[in-house]
């Protein structure tokens, strides 16, 4: 059965580490649902956020290899019930004056915002968990999609308070 | 003082003897430095042989072999040594000369991107940027390399980085590493439920891997299988573990294993594997190692452990720190009766080879060749048919069983033995190979020449690439494609190019003779041994 889990991955900040830890992913064929990285509070570390799915086997042996690469600090995994998720979305939509209002209207609702417009397309940006962010594109979809870029999700576990 | 003079400063702290390598103008400064050392070079007639070369001596000295080759090609063909030493974790620093620095990217004249190409075959590797960081890198390099689980670390270091000016020089005493820190001891409460396992079972076997070579352990495995009576077998890497004649000893496991060690597997209630990978090879079907069973996987490497087969006892660590621990605690436990049944087994098993005389029988040869052979000599053998066959029938007491297992690289044998016998000049050291590897590797005859190391090769030919001859033989019935060896050299005209001695067996009644001659040989000597081309390893 497949499952979903969440890596939060602390790495040494050095070129040619997330070429390691992604071809660690490509060469032992497990999955990557998303990635995302950037550099922590110590600009000496960074943070991958790994989203992967597989069964119980497969995501266990996915921290043990994680773990065994040198350039690996730490690594904490979650189920998406344990952590808080976010992901950022910009998403250009062509429009027109009969569904003006609509789009205006989804946003309202999904808390999305609209950043830039022209004559013809807005761009809508939205960050929230990935269910959301999955919605708001399945309710885009009747009107007119132009593109779509998104960060993958970024985790951390909840706050708990003897960390 | 410049950075190759660092660097080679730095591999006398480390207190290496021996480079082996390849010049090219990348890693000229290095080979100019190293003439002022002590440190002495050894020249590969191909690269992938100095890393086998730094893997034999490795694994005789229990320190990292080291290598030094050029950019460019010269750092492509030693990958597939860096992988066989991965595959076995064999322990070895591999420099590799680089264009300038500021040059890297733009595909200049010998440009690779090696620690690129190099990354799934490494524990680790570095591109230096400053010869600054050398000390630190190698100190790293070294620690890195023969602690733990064992492999292979590549320093990549750019022309122009070997060749700056260094004020100072200082080997740091220690490393730092936030990210590496292996588990050494055994868990606790692990070991005491592997303790109360064994207390449980009636029916325990212990199967070693090369981790317990490794790690040095053998004689603390011994001396805690001698105190309770635990049978053992063992995997490809692990044979040597135990004397072949050791009463607790039955055995290799896996497809070319002896059918009593499987069987011993198959039917023990426990079953220990001890720096073992439970790969396909030894175990094709890890289920049945669970299955009505307890399995205690014992690794240095938590990621070894659940990844081919569930354990009902995790325990991570390095084998000998664990028997030591093992060793400490009591427990009652008889087992006589089980060993006794697998007494039985062994007793009545029966070889089904029919040799047919017209030709040298490998399996009778390869007992009474390393019967002959000195009780600590090295046995190195090689990839293929021979593989099987020494593996099967070769007799170890106090001396080493080397071969590539876990990546089955052919042309092994012949660079692990220079490196093996540089490693201790003392011990009687044999290589046996096909008449394939052999031309896989015999461009190293010159090797063992130029570097006054004296070689003691045994070429099992039969005309053919035979295991792949066997396997053409199975699954395609016969239809043998690309593996008629025509065309390769007359052997005796080849050695004596290279000033060795030759000799050749037809039938085994001539080989005690023969092998006496050989072993007492004191020049370089190959001796060739005609088997039927259509023989097969089934024991």
């Amino acid at each position: 059965m497949k499952i979903k889990r969440i890596y939060s991955v602390t790495v040494e900040n050095r070129s040619g580490v997330l070429a390691k830890v992604s071809g660690l992913f490509a060469r032992r064929s497990f999955n990557i649902d998303s990635l995302a990285v950037g550099e922590t509070h110590d600009p000496t570390v960074s943070n991958m956020t790994i989203v992967s799915s597989g069964d119980e086997r497969t995501l266990e042996q996915i921290e043990k290899q994680l773990n065994k690469k040198l350039d690996v600090i730490k690594v904490k995994t979650f189920a998406e019930s344990q952590c808080v998720t976010r992901e950022l979305m910009l998403m250009k939509v062509k429009y027109n004056k009969n569904n003006r209002r609509e789009i205006m209207e989804i946003c309202e609702v999904m808390g999305a915002d609209i950043v830039d417009m022209s004559l013809h397309y807005m761009m809508i940006q939205i960050c929230d968990d990935p269910d959301k962010i999955r919605l708001l594109i399945d309710m885009f979809k009747s009107i007119s999609i132009v593109e779509v870029a998104r960060t993958g999700s970024l985790a951390l576990s909840k706050c708990c308070e003897n960390e | 003082m410049i950075g190759s003079d660092i660097i080679i400063k730095c591999l006398e702290e480390e207190g290496v003897k021996y480079v082996f390598g390849y010049p090219g103008v990348a890693i000229c400064p290095f080979y100019n430095s190293i003439l002022e050392s002590d440190i002495k070079t050894v020249l590969v007639r191909t690269e992938q042989n100095a890393a086998h070369m730094a893997s034999g001596l490795a694994r005789i000295t229990g320190k990292p072999g080291v290598c030094a080759v050029t950019s460019g090609p010269g750092a492509t063909n030693i990958i597939t040594g860096i992988a066989t030493a991965f595959a076995d974790s064999i322990p070895l620093v591999v420099f590799t000369g680089q264009v300038n620095s500021e040059l890297l990217g733009s595909d200049v004249f010998q440009e690779a991107d090696i620690t690129g190409a190099a990354e799934s075959f490494v524990k680790y590797s570095y591109l230096v940027r400053e010869a600054s960081e050398l000390p630190r890198i190698i100190k790293e390099a070294f620690h890195i390399a023969n602690t733990g689980r064992k492999g292979p670390v590549l320093i990549d270091i750019p022309f122009d980085v070997q060749n700056t000016q260094v004020s100072r020089f200082k080997y740091p005493d220690e490393v730092s590493l936030r990210t590496y820190k292996p588990t050494v001891k055994g868990n606790v409460a692990q070991i005491k439920k592997v303790i109360k396992e064994l207390e449980n079972a009636r029916k325990p076997i212990i199967c070693a891997g090369g981790g317990v070579l490794l790690s040095e352990a053998e004689n603390d495995l011994r001396s805690f299988v001698e105190a309770h009576a635990i049978p053992v077998v063992t995997t490809m890497m692990g044979i040597g573990v135990m004397p072949t004649d050791h009463p607790l000893y039955f055995g290799m496991v896996g497809n070319n294993g002896k059918a009593y060690a499987n069987k011993a597997m198959n039917d023990a209630d426990l079953v220990m594997m001890v720096g073992a990978r439970v790969a396909d090879r030894a175990i094709s079907q890890p289920d049945l190692i669970t299955k009505d069973k307890v399995l205690v996987h014992i690794d240095v490497d938590p990621a070894e452990i659940g990844k081919n087969a569930v354990s009902s006892i995790p325990l991570v660590g390095d084998a000998k720190a664990i028997f030591k621990e093992l060793s400490e605690s009591e427990f009652e436990a008889d087992y006589d009766e089980w060993v006794t049944s697998l007494d039985e087994q062994k007793a009545s098993y029966k070889s089904s080879r029919k040799p047919s005389g017209a030709y040298v029988d490998p399996a009778a040869f390869i007992r009474k060749l390393s019967e002959k052979m000195e009780d600590n000599a090295i046995y190195v053998a090689d990839v293929g048919q021979n593989q099987i066959w020494s593996c099967a029938n070769a007799i170890v007491r106090k001396g080493r069983f080397l071969t590539s297992g876990g990546m089955g690289t052919m042309g092994y044998s012949i660079p692990a033995a220079l490196g093996a016998k540089l490693a201790d000049p003392g011990r009687q050291v044999v290589a046996v190979c096909g008449d394939g590897s052999f031309q896989m590797s015999m461009m190293e005859l010159a090797t063992f020449v130029q570097s006054g190391v004296q070689a003691k090769i045994v070429v099992i030919s039969n005309g053919y690439l035979g295991m792949v001859r066997e396997y053409q033989h199975y699954a395609y019935k016969d239809n043998y494609s690309v593996v008629d060896l025509s065309g390769s050299p007359d052997l005796e005209k080849l050695v004596s190019a290279y000033g060795f001695d030759y000799m050749r067996l037809e039938r085994n009644d001539e080989a005690g003779k023969v092998i006496d001659m050989f072993l007492k040989d004191e020049k370089n000597v190959l001796l060739e041994c005609i088997v039927d081309p259509m023989d097969l390893v089934k024991d």
